[in-house]
Formats: structure tokens, C-alpha cells, sequence
């Protein structure tokens, strides 16, 4: 059954759900919407994605078909600004994106979290099922370990800023918060690779706190995990933000990817 | 250049909700409108983005029965025409849908119901797929994101094909979720508003407008739902996808085809389970589903949140059992899927592996006992009022009123953020004692103050917030006025339809497309409906709460005060900070002050938190929005505010 199409054309090599090295196509030179053709067997539901990526090739040091990435945090922390410009520069790669995202109540004070999926084949499921996420990106540091609690697995890698926001509860006194050691230690016991920064002192720094979810973008593309880059980060934001806000993103994507 | 007017063929990113609105544009849709309420609020919002471009008319009605005659005017005179609302909207629209179902339409008109299983912002999962039976209109669920847009453009000229507005639903994880979307053509429309009313009664694309004579009317609205049904046989939004002979044949729709799809190959079933994948959901097309039927004797309905689907294709099944055989079915009814809730590609699967006996896949035990080792050491982290929410301080005061008053009154809530005062721990008391949909709050204050002659003899407050006030709150409060209810009615005024996004409303001076408009004030309506009212600003506790008690005190009228205070994530206001504010350490007395921490355990702003090793509350600068009220909370005068001069 051809629940998802593949298209060798798109890639060189696609693994499904191996976490091998594969060459893939990296965001390029190509117009910033590409024209897709829609054949006879382009049901609803199943789309090829038949595009010829000119674009130049990037190697990129760990990548798995899907990709599974969740961006969590605090509401009001940016996460949905975050999880939009990365999956705008994975869409203009090439890539489907689904992003899978709960607004609303959660935003007011809760934790929030925004599911990417990344395919060369089709459009997924805008939730990730249970231990299946490959990266995660924790704008508040007990946000990741509680994402990591449900989509953790032993290959996975989590990217965390290191300022912590108290919860309610803890404020109170009812509950404790742990300690960043004994963040950065369950960290080290349950990913295959980890990093704590703290990219809010350098946003406030910057003078603005909520910049830290592009510093932490910029950490991201740094890590080499995903075929995105400062170009595509340009691009995405020249798109999407009046010129006199570019600037202090673009340096805040720079802090970031001085931190890993 | 707005995303939403891309040029055809390129490929974008789309929420859900914007991809429903592109749709509406590509089938040329003219107006619009709509009442916020999540998950259904970027769709209208969008359309407005681009009205002034497209030559549309978008607006934000007062409430979703309003939008729903708002977009039938057009359609009457040949217009298309979108109106756009949350599951509950549906419910306050019934009434007026019953009738325009059975009139019928003329320009093509689509009710968008876009519902929240799992109540993820919502205080119900309802849904709204049973009116689609009830009013015997066509039903469409998109399953993904291109779906989203496509089968809104089809929706439009399915209801022009039938003369009978059609339903499309989505789900918050399809509304809210995004994914590559191919754009159509956005068409040039040319069409002009013309009513037509002077031919006979019975005609009704020439005559007037109305349901009667209702049973030739019933008669040929079942007829169009025919028609529907033939033209979903065909449709491609229905589609099956796996082997010739499934061993499972499952049936689904909406963001569940795309869970399922997930189950299936993540248990590795393709070989042995299919899907057939149903855009049209109501009425089902018959001679399709006898089709699939047939391929297999186990048959799995995955959908949410209750069984509709499932109840209508045992109703097919039951007529067809010479054709189709015996089935088992396994869903909601059987329990195999849970009754309620959100379903997710987990549920699925566990209910795929029990059916098809396989295993999920399992990540190693070891590993899972970390994860719960560190899952234990994390605390909750619970909604609560933003830094600077002014429906904390409201609440506060609310509180201190009615601990003064000392009678065991108690606040009937309403729908808005200002819910999550009901909810422990967003504050750290209790006041709102009934919560349910919009308006009622008042109109159970009314029921309470009324119950004196059977010996109840608390103090009765009703909250309603600015956008609640115009939806659903006016009528209940001619009702206290009339029927001399003693309540006291706070209006939570923070100038704009916060919880959703800011959307504007009829208090204010823009409107959804941004012109300008008369503003309508809520103390003008209530002092003219005879009741007594008083303006105040929540951050000023001691002022409000003294209020409060003024009017709690006097019997035999009805009291409305108005407190107003912008929201603190409204744009006016984000990122300003009115005041810089700091603990004097050396005057907060921590757990010695006596106060038992009112500020850290009582108040809740996240921006005012305990320092654990000096024992002294300390501010958070980088999350608080300088209010300066927790500054007057604190009984020892110990958290100072210091002007920010801009
Ligand atoms: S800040 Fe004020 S209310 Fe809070 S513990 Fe210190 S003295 Fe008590
Ligand atoms: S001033 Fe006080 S109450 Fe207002 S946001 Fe800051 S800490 Fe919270």
C-alpha cells in the first residue's frame, strides 16, 4: 500500500526511519516558491513532491526520514514564531511540513509546544507519536525534560535554553524545580547529544528576551542536523519581516550559532 | 505581498485556517463573516487581511446566529458567502440555520465549524457534525492541509449545484496545524449583488426568501440532499488507499486519516489494513461505501469525538446485509476507541495492534524507566493570568468584596480568559462557581437571585467579559432588570476579544477591516436598561473592591460595574512597561510576614517569584510587565514601584 509516495528524484538517498548518514538536497538558489506539477495520480491525500531542487548540495551530519522536531517552551516565549520560521525555510528546502500546534488557552501562562515534521515523501500527522521525536528544542529548560518524558528515545538530541521560567506551582511552594545540574545530567543520561545555553542573557543582552527563540534557531541550524543555514534564514525573514526588525534577528541568529 | 494572495501553482505554507480561507478566495468567495472563537479566529482574520485587495466585504459580527444572516443576505443575492465559527457558534446559529436550510440559498454559502476535540481551548468538546443530520444539509471534513483548501473552493459550488448551504468542519489539529499547500487560481469575480422577490412563494431561487410552505420546502431540501449524495459518490475527496483484499478495512476522516495512515505503516499493516478516506461525510454515499464494504469483514471507524460516522455506516450496513455480509465493527461503540477525548497516532495504533494483533513498537525498557524517573522530577506547569492580566487584580478585588461582605457569595462565570478564574491554581482562591457557555453567567445570577423565597440569601455576582457582553449577555440582563433579579454584573472590559487574538468588536472603533466605526458603549446599554452602573480601573484594588461592596450592600437593584483595564497581550500595551518594579529585602518579612506569602501564594503573578535561599519574593524582570499592583498587595509595603519615564 503506498500510504506515503516516494520520490527518488527529490533526494539521492531517502532511509526511512534509519538514522544512517544521507545526502540531501539543501536549500539552494531556487525561487522562493516553487512550481510543483499535480499528475494524474495526484489524489487528495497523496501529492508528489515533484520538484527538480536544483539547489546546491549540503551535507548534513545526521538526518532520518521523517524528521521529528518539537519546539517547546512557555507561552509568550515565541515558540510559534520559532516553529513558523524554521518550517518556512525546511518548506522552501523542499520539504512537506506539517507543524502540529495547540494555541488558545495554552498560550496564557502554560507550557506550549509545536510539532514539526519534516518529509521528503508526504504530508504526516500534525502529532508525533510517543518517543519518536528526533530533536527538540526547549526554550525553558523543564519544558524540554517534560517533552522528552513523553517523545524522548535514545537517539535523540535536545537543544535547551538554560533560563528558567517557575511555574505556578512552584512559586507557591508546592512543587520543586530542578536544579540546572540535575537538568544537564538527566540531559546527558537520556539524549545522544545535548546542549544547555543560555540564549535568553544574550537576548537581553540584545535587548529584548523574547529573541531568544532565534538565538536558539541560530544554535540549531549550527548543529548541522537539518539542511537549514544563515542564507535561508535570511531569506525566510526578509519575507516574512518589515526591514527596520531584520537586522536584530540576523544578530540574534549569529549569538545563537556561537553557542554550540 | 500577503501570503494568502500567492500566485497559482507555487507551493506555501498554510495553516490549516488559511488554507480554508485561500479556498474561499479561489472560489471567489464576496463576503464574510464570522464571531472568534478558537480554533476558528484566522480564517475571518485572514480574509479581512485581504479584503480591501480582493474587493470583499469580512466582518466580525456580534455574535455567530448574526454572522450566519450576515452571509445568507448575500447568498440570497447571489453572492458567495463564508461564515466562520467555533463548534459552540453552530449551537447559537441553529436556530436561524433550521429556517435557512429549509429555504434554501442562491449564491453558493459555506458554514465553517471548526470544533476542539480534546477541549484544548474550549470547556466542552461538542461537536457539530450531528447538525449537518439535523438540518439535512451536505457535510465535508478535509483531511489535510490541500483538502483544507480544496474542499472549501468545491464546498462553494457544491452549494450552488443544490441551492442548500454546505457544512465544512475542521479540527483545531487541522485548523491550527500547517503543511504545504499548491495554490489554484484566484478567480476575478464579476458578480453583482441582486435580490430577486417577485416571483411566486413556491419558487425559491424567484420568489421570497422563507421556508414555507414547509413541507413542499422540507420536500425539496431532502431533494438537494440527494443530489449531494450522487455528486459525493463520485467525489475524489473520497478515496481508498491499500491492497485489493484488506484483512481491516478502516474508515476515517478529518486529521484522523492522517493518524491512521501513521498507525498503519508505523505497525508496519500496509499489506494488510486499508483506508478509505471520506471527505463527504454526510450524507455517506452508499453505493461507495457498499463498494469498500464489501472488501472485508472487519471494519474500523476512526473518528472524533463521537461515533457519527461509525452510527452511519452500521445504518448503511443494516440495509445491505445480502450485499455486503456480516461485519464486525470496531470504534467508539465497541469501545475498541476511546468514547471520548482527542484521538492521536498512539491511540491508533494501540487500537490497530489489538484488533490486527501485532505489536507497537517499543523503545527499550530501560530507557522508559529514565524517562519516568525524570518525568517525576519535574513540576506542572498550569494556565494561569498572564504578568499584568488585569483579571487578576479583577478577581482579587472580587475576592476581597466577598470575604468583607462575608456572606458566602459567590461569582456565576462566563466564557473568556477570565474562566481560568475558576480554575485552581491560576489564583490562589476560589470565587467563580459556575462555568458554561457564553452569556450564561448572568442568566443563572438571574435564576440564583430569584431563589430568596426558598431560603437562599447569598450575594449573587455574574463576570462577563467586553466581546461576551455584545455575543449573548444583553438579554439576560433586561431579564434581571425585568424580573428585578439582585446581582451585581462586573464587566471585565479589556478592550478587545482577548482570548482569541484581539479581534475587534462592537465596543471599539475599527472594525474587522479596519475602518472606522461608532463605538457601542456598555455603560450607556446598561444604565439604559435601568441599571445602576460604576466605572472602575481594576489595578486600583482598594477603589474597586470598596465598589464592590457598595453594591452588594443594596438590595432591590441592579448593579453592573464595568472595570476597564487593557489587556496586557493586547498590542497597545506588550513590551511597555508602566512601572520597574523591585522587593525591598530588607522589608519583606517571607514566611515570618504573617501574610501567609499573599503574594507568591495567593496572587500568582509568574512574574512575582520565591527566592529559595534568601526567602524573599523577588520580581522577575524579564517576564513581568510592570503593572505595579502586586505592589499594593503586599501588607508590609514592601514591593516598590519605581515610573518608567518613556
Ligand atoms: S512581598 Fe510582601 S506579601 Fe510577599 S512575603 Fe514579602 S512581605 Fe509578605
Ligand atoms: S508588576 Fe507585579 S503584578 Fe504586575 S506583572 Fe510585574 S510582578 Fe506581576
Amino acid at each position: 500500500m503506498k500510504h506515503c509516495v516516494s520520490n527518488a528524484k527529490l533526494h539521492s538517498k531517502v532511509y526511512r526511519g534509519g538514522k544512517e548518514e544521507a545526502t540531501l538536497h539543501a536549500p539552494g538558489r531556487q525561487q522562493s516558491y516553487r512550481v510543483i506539477r499535480r499528475g494524474a495520480d495526484n489524489a487528495p491525500g497523496i501529492r508528489r513532491a515533484g520538484v527538480a531542487n536544483k539547489g546546491r548540495r549540503r551535507k548534513v551530519a545526521w538526518y532520518k526520514e521523517p524528521m521529528n522536531i518539537i519546539i517547546t517552551g512557555v507561552g509568550g516565549q515565541g515558540n510559534v514564531m520559532a516553529s513558523r520560521v524554521l518550517a518556512g525555510m525546511l518548506v522552501d528546502a523542499g520539504y512537506f511540513v506539517t507543524i502540529g500546534e495547540t494555541f488558545g488557552m495554552s498560550q496564557r501562562g502554560g507550557s506550549v509546544m509545536s510539532h514539526l515534521r519534516v518529509s521528503s515523501r508526504c504530508a504526516l500527522s500534525p502529532q508525533i507519536p510517543q518517543g519518536r521525536a528526533d530533536i527538540i528544542v526547549a526554550l525553558e529548560p523543564v519544558e524540554a525534560i517534560r517533552v522528552l518524558s513523553k517523545y524522548g528515545n535514545p537517539a535523540v538530541t535536545v537543544l535547551s535554553n538554560s533560563r528558567v521560567v517557575y511555574p505556578i506551582g512552584v512559586i507557591t511552594g508546592d512543587f520543586n524545580y530542578p536544579s540546572l545540574d540535575k537538568i544537564k545530567a538527566i540531559f546527558d543520561k537520556l539524549t545522544v547529544r545535548n546542549w544547555l545555553i543560555n540564549a535568553t542573557s544574550v537576548a537581553v543582552e540584545m535587548g529584548n528576551p523574547v529573541l531568544s527563540n532565534i538565538v536558539m534557531i541560530g544554535a540549531l541550524a549550527k548543529m548541522n542536523l537539518l539542511p537549514i543555514d544563515r542564507r535561508a534564514f535570511e531569506k525566510e525573514i526578509t519575507k516574512n519581516m518589515p526591514a527596520d526588525k531584520r537586522r536584530i534577528n540576523f544578530a540574534a541568529f549569529d549569538a545563537g550559532a556561537k553557542m554550540v | 505581498m500577503s501570503k494568502l494572495l500567492s500566485p497559482a501553482k507555487t507551493e506555501v505554507l498554510f495553516m490549516g485556517n488559511e488554507a480554508i480561507a485561500r479556498g474561499a478566495l479561489e472560489a471567489g468567495l464576496s463576503v464574510a463573516a464570522g464571531y472568534p472563537g478558537t480554533p476558528s479566529s484566522e480564517v475571518i482574520e485572514n480574509l479581512a487581511s485581504v479584503a480591501g485587495q480582493r474587493n470583499l466585504y469580512v466582518e466580525w459580527s456580534t455574535n455567530e446566529k448574526v454572522a450566519v444572516e450576515v452571509a445568507a443576505a448575500a447568498s440570497f443575492a447571489g453572492l458567495r458567502s463564508m461564515c466562520v465559527m467555533k463548534q459552540n457558534g453552530v449551537n447559537v446559529a441553529s436556530d436561524f440555520l433550521l429556517h435557512l436550510t429549509a429555504s434554501g440559498t442562491r449564491g453558493g454559502m459555506v458554514l465553517v465549524s471548526c470544533e476542539d476535540p480534546g477541549a484544548l481551548s474550549s470547556v466542552n468538546e461538542g461537536e457539530s457534525r450531528y447538525f449537518a443530520r439535523m438540518l439535512e444539509i451536505p457535510l465535508l471534513e478535509p483531511a489535510n492541509f490541500q483538502e483544507a483548501k480544496d474542499l472549501t473552493k468545491w464546498a462553494f459550488e457544491l452549494s450552488e449545484k443544490i441551492h442548500n448551504i454546505v457544512m465544512l468542519r475542521s479540527v483545531t489539529r487541522m485548523s491550527h496545524a500547517s503543511g504545504n499547500v499548491i495554490c489554484g487560481s484566484l478567480t476575478d469575480k464579476s458578480r453583482v449583488a441582486r435580490f430577486v422577490y417577485d416571483g411566486p412563494i413556491t419558487d425559491p431561487l424567484r420568489g421570497p426568501v422563507i421556508s414555507t410552505p414547509v413541507v413542499a420546502k422540507h420536500r425539496l431540501q431532502q431533494e438537494k440532499l440527494e443530489k449531494a449524495k450522487k455528486l459525493f459518490e463520485e467525489s475524489p475527496f473520497n478515496k481508498y488507499f491499500g491492497p485489493k483484499k484488506p484483512q481491516l478495512l478502516i474508515i476515517t476522516s478529518s486529521v484522523c486519516f492522517l493518524y491512521s495512515q501513521e498507525a498503519v505503516s508505523s505497525l508496519g499493516l500496509q499489506k494488510r489494513a486499508g483506508i478509505l478516506k471520506l471527505g463527504c461525510t454526510w450524507p455517506l454515499p452508499e453505493r461507495l461505501l457498499k463498494k469498500y464494504l464489501r472488501l472485508t469483514d472487519k471494519i474500523m471507524i476512526v473518528e472524533e469525538v463521537l461515533p457519527f460516522m461509525e452510527e452511519s455506516v452500521k445504518v448503511l450496513a443494516a440495509g445491505m446485509p445480502k450485499e455486503i455480509g456480516l461485519k464486525t465493527f470496531y470504534g467508539k461503540i465497541d469501545k475498541t476507541l476511546p468514547a471520548v477525548g482527542e484521538l492521536n497516532p498512539d491511540i491508533i495504533c494501540a487500537a490497530l495492534s489489538k484488533v490486527m494483533k501485532v505489536k507497537c513498537k517499543s523503545i527499550p525498557a530501560a530507557y522508559v524507566k529514565g524517562l519516568q524517573k525524570a518525568a517525576a522530577l519535574i513540576p506542572p506547569r498550569d494556565q494561569t493570568f498572564c504578568p499584568g492580566c488585569p483579571h487578576r487584580a479583577s478577581f482579587w478585588s472580587i475576592n476581597t468584596a466577598l470575604k468583607r461582605d462575608g456572606r458566602e457569595g459567590f461569582v456565576c462565570g462566563d466564557i473568556g480568559c477570565y474562566a481560568m478564574a475558576a480554575l485552581t491554581p491560576a489564583i490562589g482562591f476560589h470565587t467563580v462557581r459556575t462555568l458554561h457557555s457564553m452569556g450564561s453567567g448572568t442568566g443563572l445570577a438571574c435564576g440564583f437571585a430569584k431563589l430568596g423565597a426558598f431560603g437562599f440569601d447569598k450575594p449573587v455576582l455574574s463576570v462577563c467579559g467586553d466581546s461576551t457582553f455584545y455575543h449573548a449577555v444583553i438579554p439576560a440582563l433586561i431579564n434581571a432588570q425585568h424580573n428585578r433579579a439582585d446581582i451585581t454584573f462586573v464587566v471585565l472590559d479589556n478592550a478587545g476579544t482577548a482570548m482569541t487574538g484581539f479581534q475587534p468588536h462592537p465596543g471599539l472603533t475599527t472594525s474587522a477591516m479596519g475602518e472606522a466605526v461608532p463605538a457601542v458603549d456598555i455603560a450607556q446599554i446598561c444604565a439604559a436598561i435601568g441599571a445602576k452602573v460604576a466605572i472602575s480601573d481594576p489595578f486600583d484594588l482598594d477603589g474597586t473592591s470598596k465598589l464592590l461592596n457598595s453594591f452588594m450592600e443594596q438590595s432591590g437593584s441592579l448593579n453592573v460595574l464595568i472595570l476597564r483595564q487593557i489587556c496586557a497581550l493586547s498590542p497597545e500595551k506588550k513590551g511597555k512597561k508602566k512601572f520597574e518594579m523591585r522587593v525591598d529585602e530588607a522589608l519583606c518579612l517571607g514566611e515570618d510576614c504573617g501574610c501567609n506569602r499573599l503574594c507568591t501564594r495567593i496572587f500568582r503573578c509568574p512574574a512575582l517569584t520565591w527566592d529559595r535561599t534568601k526567602k524573599k519574593a523577588v520580581v522577575d524582570e524579564v517576564i513581568c510587565a510592570g503593572c505595579g499592583v502586586c505592589s499594593s498587595i503586599c501588607p508590609q509595603k514592601a514591593i516598590m514601584k519605581t515610573e518608567v519615564i518613556s
